[in-house]
Order: structure tokens, then sequence, then C-alpha cells
């Protein structure tokens, strides 16, 4: 068995593998950071910018950041949690996010982080931006309205032949996910739905089985996001 | 000198609603309007998104009766994906709606009948509005007032059994439901302890169809006179004519009770209905196309859906029905106020449906989506608590929703307000030296008891007051009162 590192995340000692990043580690000590474009075992990108923490007073994301031996990391601090909420806001005003009607409601993680984080009114002015619908692919939906660009669908879906189907055009704010339209043409129902899972939000749907799922059922209808984490240790 | 008298905002209505009544120089009524101000268009903004988002977005035009505009859409959304018509749903998946529905029009017509009405009864039309109110009801009639509450919520928590949620829920998806109605839930709602228990429920529904059989013996001239006039009358009803408030054909009855639209299928409406625009209105003027913008127009709701129907399937009910009925020796019923006790015959039918769907067996099975070839249009219509209501989509080859056209109950009953409104207008503001608030809500009370719900009606966002107010020929604004 490999050597474990000692470090500290506000003062908690815990215990990580050599070359486990930050937010890896914090999750094997049931510590919750929160992360929208994080998913374990694929490479990180550092897009979203919700894992950052503190460490020896510099803002680094802890996704990309490898744990080193006696480092002490700042995490639950007022600062941190309001510049997570402020980035939770911005995404909710950069987009079109209108929970109501959004089958993904309950098994949002943007919802479910504006819960845990109480986010009441954002600070920022809504942008309402005009997006479009793409609903070409004979399996799933692109609601551009609810992209939040973490490139999770790009880094990690791949068709039943190893292919991407995922893949970003444009550039930047006008940047948006691209669905390839002749692979995406033979998806299964199944990876259809498992495209739909790995996106955080609402902006990947499966065709045609919406709110299947009965209210109470969902999966952040009982426990908040990251309750599952802190419940480990 | 014309004088011109406005409304505004018409109170304990759901939604924003004006009205005008021109005098002339002896203070004759030589015309009154309901003007309908608000604007929202949801038939616009649901254009693009997938078919199955239809259903929970479009509810959100109501919170009151948000189960209607849930139900009608699923319905329409039934036949896009080729689960038919009706009962084309899996036994679980049509009784657990039923249910949904039947909770709906018990809350929605307990609500209007006890927040809404009572206070008009209790105090008079003409009380101190101080008092008129369902603050001045709980201190005054407490009893009364804590039954209002206690039965609303009734309704309500059925409606979260069966949406997921009081407001707003997602139960009823295209080709079903998503859940079904488990043992704890339904033990609830039959064995709950006193009030919460569906047969409390029935009894006080009883109660409440005495309480105004009992008003209308005193104040017989009030209830039978008051904006009273002929009309057609059109509901859905079952194929066997019976009522349901669900599912059916569509039938209308002329003034007489000739039937003038014949049971026809709901997928094809626009064969039979169109609706006109006015330019003074945001609400639509439907009528029957074979009998022109002039004779076609017709009532819905309550009273409508009694002088339709042939009888109605639940046995207490029923026997109130037959007492409605031989009150005018069987012939259509077109005393405005008596739409209130219609509305209390269809709380007590509903509260009935609920015990006989509650203790149905197949409430607790797990078949719940059925589905076939998809085509790319259809038509949703159910009875809503305010009257029949349409919902009519296209969708495109990619799933998403290109037309959708909705004809609510108020829009259906638009014509009728404004002829109600002339009505009081004519015997009680006409003639007279001054307009008192008594006067200004009279006319309420005649909107009011159709229970318009004017957010809806014109897809608008608001909330429930009007305005009277008085113009001479001039258009110069004489009075004004706010109610
Ligand atoms: S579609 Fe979903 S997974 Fe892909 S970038 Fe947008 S939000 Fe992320």
């Amino acid at each position: 068995m490999s050597e474990k590192i000692k470090f500290t995340i506000d003062d908690k000692e815990c215990f990580a593998e050599k070359g486990q990043n930050v937010l890896d580690a914090a999750t094997d000590n049931g510590i919750f950071i929160p992360a929208l474009c994080h998913i374990r075992g694929v490479k990180p990108a550092g897009a979203c910018r919700l894992c950052n923490v503190k460490i020896a007073g510099r803002l680094m994301t802890a996704c990309t950041t490898p744990v080193e031996s006696g480092m002490e990391i700042e995490n639950d601090i007022p600062e941190i949690q309001d510049l997570r909420l402020a980035i939770i806001e911005m995404l909710f005003v950069e987009g079109n996010h209108f929970c109501p009607a959004c089958e993904k409601s309950g098994n949002c993680e943007l919802q479910a982080l504006a819960y845990r984080y109480q986010m009441m009114v954002p600070r920022f002015p809504y942008e309402f931006p005009v997006k479009e619908i793409d609903a070409s692919c004979p399996k799933l939906i692109i609601d551009h309205n609810r992209c939040i660009l973490c490139k999770r669908c790009i880094r990690s879906f791949k068709d039943e032949n190893g292919k991407n189907i995922f893949a970003f055009k444009k550039r930047g704010h006008k940047l948006q996910i691209n669905i390839d339209e002749k692979l995406s043409a033979n998806l299964s129902d199944e990876m259809a739905q498992k495209a739909m899972d790995i996106c955080p939000v609402g902006a990947i749907i499966h065709k045609g089985k919406g709110f299947d799922e009965p209210i109470g059922t969902r999966k952040y209808d009982k426990v908040p996001i990251g309750s599952d984490i802190e419940s480990v240790v | 000198m014309t004088k011109k008298i406005t409304i505004e905002p018409v109170t304990r209505v759901e939604g924003h609603g004006k009205v005008t009544i021109y005098l002339d120089d002896n203070g004759n009524v030589v015309q009154s309007r309901l003007h309908i101000v608000e604007f929202r268009g949801f038939e616009r903004f649901v254009q693009g998104r997938p078919y199955w988002e239809a259903p929970v977005l479009v509810q959100r035009l109501c919170g009151i009766c948000p189960v209607s505009h849930h139900l009608a859409a699923a319905k329409a959304m039934d036949v896009i994906v080729g689960a038919g018509t009706g009962d084309g749903l899996t036994l679980t998946g049509e009784k657990m709606r039923r249910l949904m529905h039947y909770g709906q029009i018990f809350q929605s017509h307990v609500l209007h009948f006890f927040h809404l009405a009572s206070p008009d009864l209790l105090f008079g039309i003409d009380a101190d509005p101080a008092i008129r109110n369902i603050i001045g009801v709980a201190m005054k009639f407490k009893d009364i007032a804590v039954q209002g509450v206690m039965m609303r919520k009734f309704g309500q928590e059925i409606i979260e059994v069966t949406a997921g949620k009081k407001i707003h829920g997602t139960g009823a998806i295209p080709g079903g439901i998503n859940k079904n109605l488990s043992i704890e839930e339904r033990d609830r709602f039959l064995y709950g302890p006193d009030p919460m228990n569906v047969d409390k429920m029935i009894s006080w529904s009883l109660d409440a169809v005495n309480f105004f059989k009992d008003y209308h013996k005193k104040h017989r001239e009030l209830i039978d006179t008051f904006a009273a006039f002929p009309s057609n009358h059109l509901s859905l009803v079952r194929k066997d004519g019976a009522m349901d408030l669900y599912d059916g054909v569509i039938r209308a009855i002329d003034t007489d009770g000739k039937k003038i639209l014949h049971d026809v299928d709901p997928q094809d409406y626009l064969k039979y209905i169109a609706e006109e625009v006015k330019n003074w209105s945001y609400m639509k003027f439907p009528y029957l196309v074979e009998y022109g913008k002039k004779d076609g127009w017709y009532r819905v709701g309550p009273l409508a859906r009694l002088n339709t129907a042939d009888f109605i399937p639940s046995p207490l009910a029923q026997k109130e029905f037959e007492e409605f009925k031989a009150y005018t020796n069987g012939k259509p019923n077109n005393m405005s106020m008596h739409m209130h006790w219609a509305r209390l015959i269809e709380t007590l039918h509903a509260a009935e449906m609920m015990k006989e769907l509650l203790n149905d067996p197949d409430l607790q099975k797990d078949d719940l989506v059925i589905k076939g070839t998809r085509v790319n249009e259809g038509v949703g219509m159910l009875e809503a608590p305010r009257g029949t209501l349409f919902h009519h989509y296209r969708v495109n080859e990619n799933d998403q929703i290109t037309m959708a056209n909705l004809i609510v109950s108020t829009t259906n009953n638009n014509e009728p307000m404004n002829i109600a409104v002339r009505c009081v207008a004519d015997s009680m503001i006409s003639g007279q030296k001054e307009i008192t608030e008594g006067m200004l809500n009279a006319v309420e009370v005649a909107i009011r008891a159709y229970d318009p719900c004017l957010s809806c009606a014109t897809h608008a966002l608001g909330k429930m007051p009007l305005e009277v107010s008085l113009y001479d020929s001039k258009n110069n604004l004489i009075d004004k009162k706010r109610t």
C-alpha cells in the first residue's frame, strides 16, 4: 500500500494518497468541496472554479492542485463560501435557468448548490441571453439556455465506438456545446440517458421521457448536495 | 350628457379586471364592459420547448387551479405520444389523474365559496366592505371559516400525493402518471383523524349545500333574479350523458334545453368553436361556429355542467341534482346566482368521487404509463373548476412544440360575464342619482358568481382587484370607485 500523506483542511487532520488532488482527497476525508465540472477519474479541467480553496493565502482550484505533505487548506471560511455563492449566482444570471419547468429539477447540481448555499436574489443583474435549443438529434436535446460550459460532456462522454460526440464551437461569450449530428444519430437510449446524467444541469436532455421521477424521490429532494460525502467519515 | 362608470379593480376574483359603464343624460346605462387588461402570452413562450415540458410549464399560468392546466396539457400529450384519449391510459394512470382532478375541483370550489363568495352571502351585498371579506367571516362565523380552511387543505393534500406538490406538481406525464398511491397515503385520507378524512369532507360538503338551500329560501328574490339571463350552455359530458369533469364529449344546449352541439369529439373542437377578438379586452370571445358570434356564445362552469348533464354518477350529489333540476322543471337553469348552488353540488360530487377512488385498489398498481405511435397534434380537454378548458398543441418531428392554443374557462364565460354586468347595471345603476359602493359591489357579485380567473384567461399576471368608473357622453370621468 502506498504511503499516506498528512495534511489539514480547516485544521482537521486528513490523509491522502500521494498524487491525489485536493478535491478527491477532501472527499475521501468526508469533507465536501463543491464542484460542477469535476468527475472523479477524469482529468480535471478547473472550469467551474467552484472548488476554490485557500492554500498558503492563495486561491487555488482544489481539482487541479495535488495534495502535498503538511499542506494547510482553508475551505469552510466566509471568504471562500461567499466566493462560491457569487459563482453560483453568476451561473444563474448568465443563462436562462427556469427551474420550475426544467425536468432536471431535483436532480440538478447547480440547483442543489444554490439551495445548499441559500442563494436568494443574485447580486448580479440577469442577462437573459437569447439562446437556442438544438433538438435535431433523435435521442437528445441540447438546451443552450442551461449549459454552464463545464465541459463534462466533452471530457467524459464517448459513444459506443469510443468516439467523442460533444465538442465546443464558436468562441468567447458565443462559445457553445456542439453535438456531432452523424455520430449522435446512432446513440442508444441507454447512452442518451448516460449523457443526460453526466451533465450537471438540464442542458442535455434524453428525449421523450421527462418528469418520470416523482417529486420526493429525486436525488436532492431529501438531502442536500454533499451530505453523502459528509456522512461517510 | 353620458356618464361612464369604471369598476377597477374587481375584487375577490382571480386576476385583474376593470368594468366601465356608460350612462346617458338621464342616468340610464347605454353600455357596459368587463375589460381584461393584462397580457401574458403563455401560448407564445411554450413554442420551441419539448412537448413533455408542457404539462409542467403551462400550469404556471395559475396558482389557483394549476392542476387543470397540468392535466389538460398532459391529456393533449397523451394523444401526441399515441396513448389515445380518455380511456386509452392504464387504469392506474387514469384513476390517479382523476383523483388529482377531484382534489383540485374540491379545493378550488371550496376556496371560492368559503373565501370569495361567502362574505357577500353572510353579510349582504351592500354591507360595509370593511367586514364583507374573509377576515370578517372568520371573526363572526368562525366554524364556517375553519371548515373552509380544512376542506381546502384536504383537497390540496390529495393534489400533493398525486402530483407530488400542492401547487405546480409533476405527476401527470405524457401517457400516464409518474407515481401510484401507497397504502399509507391512501389511509391518511380514508381514516385520518377528525376532520381530515373523506367521510367528514362529504358531510361538510352536504352541509354547505344545505346552507345554500336555506339561504336561497330566505333570499329567493335575490338569488333567482340577480343577473339572470337566458343563454346556451356548454360542457363535457361522459358518453352516456353523465357529468364527467375529467373526460368526455362536448355537448351544448340552448336556453330551452335543446341540444345544439351533439356530443362531439374534443379533437374536433375547431370545427365547432371559434374565438372573436375585440379591441377593448385581451380576453377573446368564443362562440359556436354554427350559431355565429351573436347567438353562438355560451356559458361554462358549474351551472352549465348541471344543465348539460343528464345525471351525476354519485348518489348524494345525484339527489341534490334532482332537486336542482326540479326547481326549474327540468329546464336549463339560467340564474347566475344558482352557480353557487351548482358549485356546491359539484363539491359534494368531488368528495364522493375522491372516496370512491381512494377505495379503488387500481391506485396501488404499478402500470403507470402507456405509449403508442407518435403523432404531431393533440387536444386535451377537461372541466376545470370554472368550466371547460381547451389545450391544443402541435409538435414537430424534433419533439418541439410549434403551436399552442388555450381556451380557458373564464374566456369561455367572457360574454356571459359581460351580460351579467349589463343586467346588474340595468337593474341597479340605471336612473340612480348617486352611485353607492353597494351598487358597485353588486356588479362584482355578478362577475364573482362565475368565479373568473382573469389571469388565466389572458394568460396574464396580476392580483385580483377591480375598479368601476363612471363616464359622461364626452368621455369625462365623473366618478371612480376602487373596491
Ligand atoms: S452540456 Fe452539460 S455537461 Fe456539457 S458543458 Fe454544458 S453543462 Fe456541461
